[in-house]
């Protein structure tokens, strides 16, 4: 089975968001990248999948140069191969842009199966893997929690809760699949895996001029003011308690 | 210009009555019906907020949130996220083109799973641009429309500009309150029968109850939640106590489920739920902001925390300073004498 995952440099956000001064980007001057936590599990799902039916995972991303440090970690993680498509640094891709991109790498590798996070961290476009799908002409499910292939590798049964129920879809392969983290406990890459990760070939491809641009177009952003709440202390341990459920009835939800 | 609001039911059908609005779309008819109050430039289909629903139309709550017109379509069997996207684009390549310099149309849906996948098929399969997790949008004189979106998860707002015929559009579940219309809609209906193609049903969901667990976290009016200082895989049985008896249910922060003391469905957070409840009783969490993003949308917020000086109290409305351990059984004992009268 040939697996496709496709991810996302981010920044590792801790504390605070701050931004640069133009406020177009995040300023990470002081901080770490990272991929996603969907992401991550992306990988580990392809490559459970690779050790169950043989073949190989291929990691695919759009970013900088500086996002081969990305890919590696994948590949420690049991990736076997991987493709940067490479934009200029601080250059920002919309989704129909990126879908394009990925189709790129997609579209001629003979891969039965294209995993994605169900969402990128940082944009959270929510429409990458599904518009890499129909460029592929494949059907696509989101959002999933569980993955099972059948033992033929023919087909998939992709399911996700949704409103308190279980929602189920089967797909034939090859089929793009967005998954949610949740959907396994990803594993720590082993020590072999990450020297061999070190000394990989990336293939470098460089992304395709930008196209006249019809998607939505950043103009700035903003961190939301947090609320400037002044927490009302109610005391200490259990003595808390009286003006703790004071409170609870102020509220509504103790009679 | 038309306004076009993809409604999901919620599902309390077999509490007897008919399923009215899920509580999603309800915040999405909010924000469609201020887009729809945008100066026009694209006229001939219906006039504000249409509303497209999938089964039976919940009238009473389209009305009332000021839809003019209720697209009612049949003859597709379950959720078919593409075939869904085809009908939409059906009803939006049956209006006539916007006046050129004008705003365009729009499509407008919740911004869940169903909303978000649904749009990007529709984007998909128009060319369209999708901006998805808005909080505010306007259609702008110059024919074009401004949106403010959430980026991750909310922690960071985006400002930009959709160009193009039509707009595709999901709100964020968290960020805009549903208010009803000050005046009823005339929520007329009209009888669709679904055109799609067979490759639009290749994927279908086949749905199953989602076992016990209650109340679904997303919707609960209360979430008790649970982070590190739990201690442990076997530390939850009295916070569950107290969602009982609060009518409520358990979250719980990321350090939790990466841990495997509790399933990823109780996860509070980005890449968990994002809840809305009355009340956000957090304990033992210190609140990273991959956690906020999922739990600012909590009216009320009660910490209880050792460390007064953790993120999640100086943020929270009322702070609690101590040990969970010794607070939440003293609560639940101080609650179970009061319902004993």
């Amino acid at each position: 089975m040939k697996i496709l995952v496709c991810v996302k440099r981010v920044p590792t956000v801790g504390g605070a968001i701050t931004l640069t001064a133009d406020r177009r980007a995040i300023d990470t001057r002081m901080s770490g990248f990272t991929i996603s936590p969907h992401e991550e599990c992306a990988v580990e799902e392809a490559v459970r999948l690779a050790e169950r039916f043989g073949g190989s995972v291929t990691v695919v991303t759009l970013g900088p140069s500086s996002a081969e440090e990305q890919l590696r970690s994948c590949l420690a993680l049991g990736a076997s191969a991987a493709v940067l498509i490479e934009t200029e640094p601080g250059l920002e891709t919309g989704p129909i842009a990126t879908a394009a991109a990925l189709h790129s790498v997609a579209a001629d590798g003979g891969f039965d199966l294209v995993l994605l996070g169900n969402e990128a961290s940082d944009t959270g476009d929510y429409q990458v893997g599904i518009r890499l799908a129909h460029l592929l002409g494949w059907p696509a499910a989101t959002g999933i929690k569980a993955l099972a292939v059948a033992d033929s590798g023919a087909s998939a049964a992709a399911s996700r809760t949704y409103r308190g129920v279980l929602e189920t879809f089967a797909l034939p392969l090859p089929c793009v699949v967005t998954v949610k983290e949740g959907i396994n406990l990803p594993r720590y890459p082993s020590l072999p895996g990450r020297l061999r990760a070190k000394r990989a070939a990336i293939d470098r491809r460089p992304a395709a001029a930008a196209a006249p641009d019809g998607d939505v177009r950043m103009t700035s952003l903003r961190v939301p003011d947090a609320p400037r709440k002044q927490a009302t202390v109610l005391g200490r341990g259990a003595d808390a308690v009286p003006s703790l459920v004071h409170v609870l009835v102020e509220l509504g939800v103790v009679a | 210009m038309t306004v076009f609001c993809l409604v999901e039911l919620d599902g309390a059908a077999d509490e007897g009555g008919a399923p009215g609005a899920a509580d999603p779309s309800l915040r999405a008819l909010t924000l469609a019906r201020g887009l729809a109050a945008a100066p026009t430039g694209a006229s001939g289909g219906p006039r504000g907020v249409a509303a497209v629903v999938f089964g039976d139309p919940p009238i009473a709550d389209l009305a009332g949130y000021g839809v003019s017109d209720v697209y009612a379509v049949s003859g597709i069997d379950g959720y078919a996220p593409q075939a869904w996207a085809r009908v939409l684009g059906a009803l939006l390549s049956e209006l006539p083109q916007h006046a050129p310099g004008g705003p365009g149309h729009a499509v407008v849906a919740a911004g869940t799973e169903r909303g978000n996948e649904v749009l990007a098929h529709l984007g998909a399969i128009t060319g369209l641009p999708m901006a998805a997790n808005c909080t505010a949008a306007t259609g702008g004189g110059d024919g074009a429309f401004g949106i403010v979106r959430q980026r991750w998860a909310g922690l960071l707002l985006e400002e930009a500009v959709l160009a193009g015929p039509a707009a595709l559009l999901t709100v964020a579940t968290d960020a805009v309150s549903p208010v009803p219309a000050d005046r009823p809609g005339a929520a007329a209906v009209h009888r669709v029968a679904a055109l799609v193609e067979d490759a639009d049903l290749t994927v279908r969901a086949v749905e199953t109850p989602a076992g016990p667990g209650g109340a679904s976290l997303a919707t609960a009016r209360v979430v008790v939640g649970g982070g590190r200082g739990v201690g442990g895989a076997d530390g939850f049985g009295p916070l569950e106590e107290l969602a009982a008896l609060l009518g409520g249910v358990v979250g719980v922060s990321r350090v939790v489920t990466s841990e495997g003391w509790r399933p990823h469905t109780q996860q509070v957070g980005q890449t968990g739920t994002k809840i809305t409840p009355d009340l956000y009783l957090a304990c033992g969490i210190s609140g990273a902001i991959q956690h906020f993003a999922g739990c600012s949308g909590a009216k009320t917020i009660i910490a209880v925390n050792t460390d007064p000086a953790a993120p999640m109290m100086t943020r929270a409305d009322y702070a609690v300073i101590g040990d969970l351990h010794a607070v939440i059984p003293a609560l639940v004992e101080a609650l179970r004498a009061r319902q004993a009268g």
